[in-house]
């Protein structure tokens, strides 16, 4: 923190501010660096050896293996399932959300403020109001055993649409639309290169945020996906560790849960952490107008 | 509003001849955009959201005799629901761990948005981006983490008991059980809230703060005087959004019942009732109620917070 030059003196009250915030960047992330560790130990060296420190078998390689291969690699299917579901699920909700904000913030028309109030108004409805009903239509339709059964539901997101109005707003000039319309550009040509472009920090952060919304739900896959093999990689592990809390349950199970919750875990990390920039100015630019 | 000019690309004899057939055409496919933008929306939110609620409306309205089949049963869930103890339990659980946790949070993701915005601190990122890390862990994850540490056997806080000779502390217990979830959705969601304050701070201009300095204000009364009534909306808007998440309580307690089954029973919260009720019994209408009496207890308590927060600025 304490850079050598030029020497700054640190008053008594920023440095009980300083203390605070570490002491809270401990409470932050000490669990993540306990589940780190703890991903490297055997389930003896659980028991055996001091949480934040490692045993002394450095046992990462078999957990993983274990981790891989038990029952049959389903862990890898589940890894795959969360893949697909978070990537279409967040893709396709993204753009739609983008259509739709886009045509509510620049076009005038019959219905719109009807229309966007129902659109706000479902945004505290909650969502296991949808829960039942969707378990019980998507089971009539035979869809429980597809991916597609947590895919569609996915797809509607009435936030993103007022994320991405508010962003349109702000960042769509109207005389440039108007400048493009003059030059006989087509409303579809004129949102594809145009208008696009400069949705583009608010379309990153919206789909950042429901790919992150994906790939961690547990509720709605826990109530619709039907069978284990369409599992995404939350219901799985909480499904393990179901089995490891079972006292006739084999004991391999802690450092397989402790394992996939780390790889289940990294993967939105290491995105939220590359794509810093795009989604912190995303959020600056949507909560301007609160 | 379309406008009226007919710029359009064109040759001038068309333009002469065929203007108003085109332009009414033209006008037509103008009027006709913002529905065929809006369309993929509106039909997944039909299909997903309109439908589903219609159809779980109307299956509250009935109920399956064990004898006699499904009949038609009107309000009568709705009645069942309101004298139902254990709907009321869980509502009163939640409510305990909102009246908890909400104020906690939200109050701390303040303190950290008002500290780390400004030149006080410097190198802030890491602070930012490592308090809003466990955001990105799923909810699944972080009760199974806490879980652990929570937990007698190779949890680091039974350890470091253990070490000083100390009885470990049993955390899941019926009085304890509430305090430890709201630290998991504390520790989740602390960073989350506290970006989206920061970002509305990073909204009200630097000129503000220093003709305040000017007169002399100090950096208490600034930020109660000034950054946090401005920044009022966006905390109101995460106080509403912490409500609705709090009255859905599910992940925590449900990853949690695993190693604490006697704690928490099947109704321990709203949410975990009407999938016990929808999953363990196969209730589904009556549970299809609870979900709507959920969701009117949802709208009543947004809209006091909502109320309350408007009249006191009006009062202002």
């Amino acid at each position: 923190m304490i850079r050598s030059n030029p020497p700054r003196r640190y008053s008594t009250g920023k440095l009980l501010i300083l203390a605070f915030l570490f002491v809270f960047l401990g409470y932050f992330l000490l669990p993540l660096l306990w589940l780190f560790i703890a991903s490297t130990k055997s389930n003896a060296g659980l028991f055996n050896s001091f949480g934040f420190w490692f045993a002394k078998d450095f046992n990462l390689a078999t957990n993983l293996k274990d981790l891989f291969t038990y029952q049959n690699g389903a862990f890898i299917v589940w890894m795959k399932n969360t893949a697909i579901y978070a990537s279409v699920a967040s893709l396709g909700s993204s753009l739609i959300s983008a259509l739709a904000g886009y045509a509510f913030s620049q076009y005038r028309f019959a219905g719109r403020s009807f229309l966007f109030g129902i659109v706000l108004g479902s945004v505290f409805v909650p969502t296991t109001v949808f829960a039942v009903p969707l378990y019980l239509l998507i089971s009539k339709s035979g869809l429980s055993g597809s991916l597609l059964a947590v895919i569609l539901p996915a797809l509607v997101s009435p936030f993103g649409v007022y994320l991405m109005r508010i962003y349109a707003e702000q960042a769509i000039p109207e005389e440039l639309i108007d400048a493009a319309r003059i030059d006989g550009a087509g409303e579809f040509r004129i949102f594809a290169t145009i208008a696009f472009r400069l949705l583009l920090p608010g379309y990153v952060t919206v789909l950042l945020f429901a790919f992150v919304g994906a790939w961690n739900n547990y509720f709605l896959p826990l109530l619709v996906l039907s069978k284990s093999a369409i599992y995404p990689v939350t219901v799985g592990l909480a499904y393990w560790n179901s089995l490891a809390a079972q006292q006739s349950a084999v004991q391999i199970l802690y450092p397989l849960v402790i394992t996939g919750s780390v790889v289940g875990t990294l993967p939105v990390m290491v995105l939220f952490l590359f794509l810093q920039r795009f989604w912190q100015n995303g959020l600056a630019l949507g909560s301007i107008k609160g | 509003m379309s406008m009226t000019n007919t710029s359009n690309p064109g040759t001038p004899e068309n333009k002469t001849q065929k203007t108003s057939a085109r332009f009414s055409s033209w006008r037509f496919q103008r009027n006709l955009t913002p529905y065929l933008f809006l369309s993929p929306f509106l039909l997944a939110f039909i299909v997903f959201m309109v439908y589903p609620l219609i159809y779980a409306l109307n299956l509250s309205m009935y109920r399956k005799k064990i004898i006699g089949g499904v009949s038609f049963v009107g309000l009568d869930n709705y009645v069942k629901a309101f004298h139902d103890d254990n709907f009321w339990d869980g509502i009163r659980n939640v409510l305990i761990f909102g009246a908890m946790q909400i104020p906690v949070m939200l109050g701390l993701a303040l303190l950290f948005a008002l500290l780390l915005d400004g030149k006080l601190i410097r190198r802030q990122t890491i602070f930012r981006l490592g308090y809003f890390l466990p955001f990105a862990v799923p909810s699944v994850v972080a009760a199974l983490i806490w879980g652990y540490f929570y937990g007698q056997s190779f949890g680091p806080i039974a350890q470091i008991a253990k070490a000083l000779n100390l009885q470990p502390p049993i955390f899941l217990t019926p009085k304890g059980i509430i305090p430890s979830i709201a630290n998991i959705s504390t520790w989740q969601y602390t960073g989350y809230n506290m970006l989206i304050l920061f970002a509305a701070l990073k909204g009200i201009p630097e000129e503000l703060y220093d003709s305040a300095r000017v007169d002399g204000a100090s950096e208490l009364q600034i930020a109660l005087k000034i950054r946090i009534p401005l920044i009022l909306p966006a905390l109101v808007l995460t106080a509403i959004f912490s409500i609705i998440g709090t009255l859905q309580l599910f992940n925590e307690p449900n990853i949690l019942q695993v190693v604490a089954p006697t704690v928490m029973g099947s109704h321990f919260t709203p949410n975990i009732y009407v999938y016990s009720l929808a999953f363990g019994n196969r209730q589904f209408d009556y549970s299809a109620a609870i979900a709507f009496a959920l969701a009117i207890v949802t709208a009543v308590l947004s809209s006091i917070v909502l109320l309350t927060v408007y009249r006191r600025q009006q009062g202002d």
